[in-house]
């Protein structure tokens, strides 16, 4: 019960930066078709920005964590962005006419690109960072077994619960919002009645890829080692994850997140650890498969 | 109807539907339709936007599953179809129902002539051993590749596409992609064959050549021909046989001279007032 | 916006041209600031951070500049100087500014070429010779289509390109063996080798997704399936090459099968995704199931394919090629015989190919990439003709990874990544989908340019000795891939040839052409 537990408190906490990342995803086929393949490395990129950030502040003698932590989130997410809006712009605008496979195709690329580019800039080797949030809180023991939730989890958790809502309102109460809500219903519409399709565009793979630092900088925190490779995995997972909740629904995103980090966890805890990913390949393509259209997703109806 | 028996339709039906509905989540987009098709006869569903032509179009071909009802095809040389049980391509492969598009489904990358060799597929499919056996020289798919290439060349005569046989579908002008496309669903020889608005978008002359086709395909083929028509003059002229859908139900059914006097089709055609309505619900 | 506008006056434009030219540099260095600018390093203390300010610097005056001459020459002008290179590839006439642009490009070259030969600036030789041969080989091509404006080209070069390929071994062979030259023949038939095997998979490939219109991410997997198949069938019941070649293709052809079926009613994006993570399933059991394919360590010691029974060996049991043929053992033997094994195998998946798309099958696959819906109200079982793509695609890659395991003589999951998927996908798409031509030579370019890539140590005396051209293989890699998509996004070979016709059928146009859905 106390393992079960601690699991869960675990899963939770990985579904978080899952969740944070499927938006991205969700967002972009939302409003656009297409499977951002890159987004992946973006958060990559993102976990990146933020570990340098972090000893650039160290350098200067910015130490006191709280506000470093704030420092370092806003420049990740900043630079990030702008990292996601240069893939687009880059990659993916020039073939938004082209046929429906194009943009797949040069987001593989870019992904190629993303991940070679960091390997070279910073290294092919693990990336450590030491502990910068520590401690943590004892709920209950059983046996000698203890349930703890540190309080990196609690953070993680808080930031992510923090930043969905801010995200929330920006989707649901702004201009902005809602002219991403009419690109996804009919683009055309959207461009004749005033919309600039172009910005709406670019904004959702900015804000996406500002929600994919967060998520890079708290994994940063919580597993405290990053390679230039990271983002394959954690991307196909937190694709997973968007599909699972029904591509294009946010909270859809969130909750298939919470369930991918759930199974992850409890697969790595009671099965074997050496298959974790084959789980997740596997979730892929049962979830594809079997539910296409998620659990919050709308179905699709063939068009004849 | 007392004197049901002696429509043509009823005497000698190719297809016949029953009870026919097709849910959308809770939208009712066909609501317990019945009727026949005969198999000498062009059949022409009318009614207007939104009135469900598209939807029994789509349950008839396979495209939809109905939610309920029973569509049977009689093949008369053999056991009946029941198309309802068919999955989509068995539509054609076995009960021989062919279909054209509302907006025009052809092969745009590939030529006119192979446009037509792909509707001959299953019959050249076997003759090849299934393709793979040919490789190595098994079947008799040279005779058979003659064979269709014939049956593509009838066929592009009859829709005056001939000079175009090698040029790709997807530049033709839009009247010739719509002949294509009908020239393409006769080449697999169909029983029953089902135009989604086949007059659209073409000018005057374009359509009279269409009605001639039909009429041709009628009077010489063994094919029965059952289209949606939003051209009131077109379906007047050559449908032997209308049935007229207003929101999902059927309101009219028989020869065109008495379905143009029907009031119903009236009211739903040129939109009818509250009064009216209830006048016309109070009939007997 | 990049429109020319012959009405701007010069001042108008240069203002425009900076202003944009100001905006990439700074979102450039916004790019590259923390990432590129600082460098994480290990230390004694954990990690510290080492400034390279000086590169940055460059990065971003790089695409400041880049950006301004794009702009000012190409862009933002009456007359982009990439037009009359562009004509060089056309029948369009030359004015006298296309001349004096060419004839300036060609000074240039020949500059580059000469400080390359005088003062060994290999890279500037490199470029110049490119700049030269493009130049030369675009008004070779425009002085021939002029004069003999009726030669059925593309024949010509098809049947060149294959005579070059039966003959450059046994030639360059001879060669050698008579007058000592030196030549490196073993790099060389590695290399030609290695590429015939990409045009294989590469071919494979296009059944499934330039015919067939089903973007497949997992490749590979069969091309693994192939190699594993051969490799434990050697090993653990020493059966032989010839014997193993048509069971692995049917092993792969039957995986084809069994991870086909369940995907295939998905939509394009979808199966490609599933796809991809199928291929990541399948090496991830290679690389776990220790007990069976050896894990990370493979499986080694697998056998060279024999000729007709002899083996390519110095001393054997038994009559070996060289004895049997009286003559004196090299090593080059078995290596040619592996060139011609491999050359076979993608002729015979070129052959095969092109046969298919005469035949029911093959058409049914181009209506299906063309117009699924349609294919299916025309009575084609779509299931099982997605399902024939696949077992086809995939048969080909099992053979493929057969030949791959004999040549190597070792396989372990290493070589079976999403990376390898990719470049067979990019080969196929850059070569045009369904263009078997197309395919062949993206293969060429995109191993041979890979290979051109690790043999560049002029790079490292201008980067420094540190500078390991293989690292950047790859970000050149996905570069390309992005950079032809948008430049050509039907590949090199756009255009469809007719499977059947009445009368002279000519190429249809690769914008009428449908791929994927």
């Amino acid at each position: 019960m106390a393992y079960f537990l601690q699991q869960l408190i675990n899963g939770v906490t990985l579904g978080s930066i899952y969740g944070l990342i499927a938006i991205g995803y969700t967002m972009v086929y939302g409003i656009i078709g297409m499977i951002n393949f890159a987004h992946g490395d973006v958060f990559m990129v993102g976990a990146f920005i933020a570990l340098i950030a972090f000893l650039a502040l160290t350098t200067i003698g910015i130490t006191a964590v709280p506000l470093a932590l704030l420092l370092v989130l806003i420049i990740a997410m900043v630079l990030t962005a702008v990292w996601g809006w240069t893939v687009e712009r880059v990659a993916y605008r020039p073939l938004r006419e082209s046929f429906r496979l194009a943009p797949l195709i040069t987001a593989i690329g870019m992904s190629i690109v993303l991940q070679n580019f960091i390997q070279i800039a910073q290294g092919a080797r693990v990336k450590p960072l030491q502990p910068i949030v520590t401690g943590g809180y004892e709920l209950f023991h059983q046996g000698s077994f203890s349930v703890i939730v540190s309080n990196i989890q609690i953070l993680i958790v808080a930031t992510t619960v923090l930043v969905m809502g801010a995200f929330w309102l920006l989707i649901n109460r702004t201009e902005l919002g809602r002219a991403q809500r009419a690109c996804e219903q009919d683009r055309l519409m959207a461009a004749l009645s005033g919309v600039d399709v172009d910005r709406t565009i670019s904004l959702t793979f900015v804000l996406g890829a500002g929600l994919a630092a967060v998520a890079g900088l708290l994994y940063l925190l919580y597993y405290g080692v990053i390679d230039f490779f990271i983002g394959f995995v954690v991307g196909i997972k937190a694709f997973t994850a968007a599909v699972f909740g029904g591509i294009g629904s946010i909270p859809g995103a969130m909750l298939g997140g919470l369930i991918i980090g759930l199974i992850e966890t409890f697969w790595s805890a009671y099965f074997t650890i050496e298959y974790k990913d084959v789980a997740a390949f596997s979730m892929l393509a049962i979830v594809l498969i079997f539910f296409p259209t998620g659990l919050l997703g709308r179905p699709e109806v063939e068009k004849v | 109807m007392g004197g049901a028996n002696t429509k043509s339709w009823d005497r000698d039906p190719i297809l016949t539907v029953e009870h026919l509905s097709m849910h959308f989540g809770g939208i009712t987009a066909v609501d317990d339709v019945s009727f026949a098709v005969g198999r000498k006869d062009i059949t022409a569903l009318i009614g207007p936007n939104g009135a469900g032509k598209t939807t029994v179009f789509n349950c008839i071909t396979g495209f939809y599953k109905p939610t309920e009802g029973m569509l049977t095809l009689d093949a008369k040389d053999g056991p009946p179809h029941f198309l309802e049980r068919l999955t989509d391509y068995e539509i054609n492969a076995d009960a021989r129902v062919a279909r054209t598009f509302q907006n025009i489904r052809l092969f745009p990358g590939m030529t006119v002539l192979e446009n037509l060799m792909v509707a001959q597929h299953n019959g050249l499919s076997r003759a090849s051993g299934f393709s793979f056996g040919a490789i190595f020289g098994l079947g008799r798919f040279g005779l058979a590749e003659k064979e269709a290439i014939d049956l593509a060349r009838y066929w592009l005569g009859q829709v005056g596409l001939l000079p175009r046989a090698d040029e790709a579908a997807g530049s033709l002008p839009y009247g010739d992609q719509r002949r294509l496309e009908i020239a393409r669903a006769m080449c697999t020889r169909p029983r029953l064959l089902c135009l989604d608005e086949p007059a659209a978008g073409l000018n005057a002359k374009e359509s009279d050549a269409l009605n001639a086709l039909l009429q041709a395909i009628r009077d010489k083929e063994d094919t029965a021909v059952f289209l949606i028509e939003h051209d009131m003059s077109v379906v007047m002229r050559i449908s032997d046989h209308v049935i007229v859908l207003d929101y999902g139900k059927k309101i009219a059914d028989g020869t065109p001279g008495e379905v143009r006097i029907d009031p119903h089709v009236i009211a739903a055609y040129l939109g009818v007032s509250d009064e009216d309505g209830a006048a016309l619900e109070a009939r007997p | 916006m990049r429109l020319a506008d012959s009405g701007k006056t010069l001042g108008k434009k240069l203002s425009s041209a900076l202003g944009d030219s100001l905006l990439a540099a700074i979102v450039a260095f916004a790019l590259f600031s923390l990432v590129l600018g600082l460098r994480t390093v290990d230390s004694a203390t954990g990690l510290t951070l080492e400034p390279r300010p000086a590169l940055l610097a460059t990065v971003v005056a790089i695409v400041f500049v880049g950006r301004l001459a794009l702009n000012l020459f190409v862009w933002q002008t009456d007359y982009p100087l990439t037009r009359p290179f562009a004509k060089l590839f056309t029948s369009e006439p030359f004015e006298t500014r296309d001349a004096v642009t060419l004839a300036l490009a060609f000074v240039l070259g020949a500059l580059g070429v000469a400080a390359g030969f005088l003062f060994t600036e290999t890279l500037y030789g490199l470029i110049g010779a490119l700049v030269l041969a493009f130049i030369g080989i675009g008004l070779l091509r425009r002085a021939t289509v002029r004069t003999f404006p009726n030669l059925p080209y593309t024949q010509v070069f098809v049947a060149g390109g294959i005579l070059f390929a039966l003959f450059f071994p046994i030639v360059s062979y001879a060669l050698e063996s008579t007058f000592n030259l030196g030549l490196p023949l073993r790099y060389w038939f590695d290399l030609s080798i290695l590429i015939l095997t990409y045009v294989m998979l590469g071919w494979g490939l296009n059944i499934v997704v330039g015919l067939a219109g089903l973007l497949d991410l997992g490749y590979v997997a069969f091309y693994a399936v192939g190699a594993y198949t051969f490799a434990l069938l050697a090993t653990h019941f020493g059966l032989g090459f010839w014997i193993c070649l048509p069971i692995a293709g049917a092993a792969a052809a039957l995986w084809g099968i069994v991870l086909g079926f369940p995907v295939l009613r998905l939509r394009g994006d979808y199966l490609a995704i599933v796809t991809l993570a199928f291929g990541e399933i399948v090496r991830i059991i290679l690389l776990n199931w220790t007990e069976v394919t050896g894990g990370p360590n493979g499986i080694a010691g697998i056998p060279k394919p024999t000729f007709f029974g002899l083996p390519f060996s110095p001393f054997a049991e038994g009559t070996t090629f060289s004895g049997f043929f009286g003559i004196h053992y090299d090593g080059l033997h078995a290596l040619i015989f592996l060139y011609y094994v491999i050359l076979v195998l993608a002729l015979m998946t070129n052959l095969v190919t092109l046969r298919l798309r005469r035949l029911p099958v093959g058409r049914a696959w181009e209506a299906m990439r063309e117009d699924e819906i349609a294919c299916r109200s025309l009575g084609i079982n779509t299931t099982v003709t997605k399902l024939s793509a696949f077992a086809t695609g995939a048969m080909f890659g099992g053979l493929a990874g057969c030949f791959f395991a004999t040549r190597q003589g070792f396989v372990s999951p290493e070589s079976f990544t999403f990376i390898e998927s990719a470049i067979i996908l990019a080969i196929v798409v850059l070569g045009g989908m369904g263009s078997q031509l197309g395919v062949a030579i993206a293969a060429i370019v995109m191993v041979g340019g890979f290979e051109a890539l690790r043999h560049t140590a002029g790079l490292q005396a201008i980067f420094g000795e540190e500078f390991d051209p293989a690292l950047y293989r790859m970000l050149l890699f996905g570069l390309a891939m992005v950079a032809i998509m948008i430049w050509r996004p039907r590949g090199i070979v756009s255009s469809r040839a007719p499977t059947i016709s009445l009368g002279d059928a000519s190429a249809i146009s690769g914008d009428l052409v449908r791929q994927g859905r």
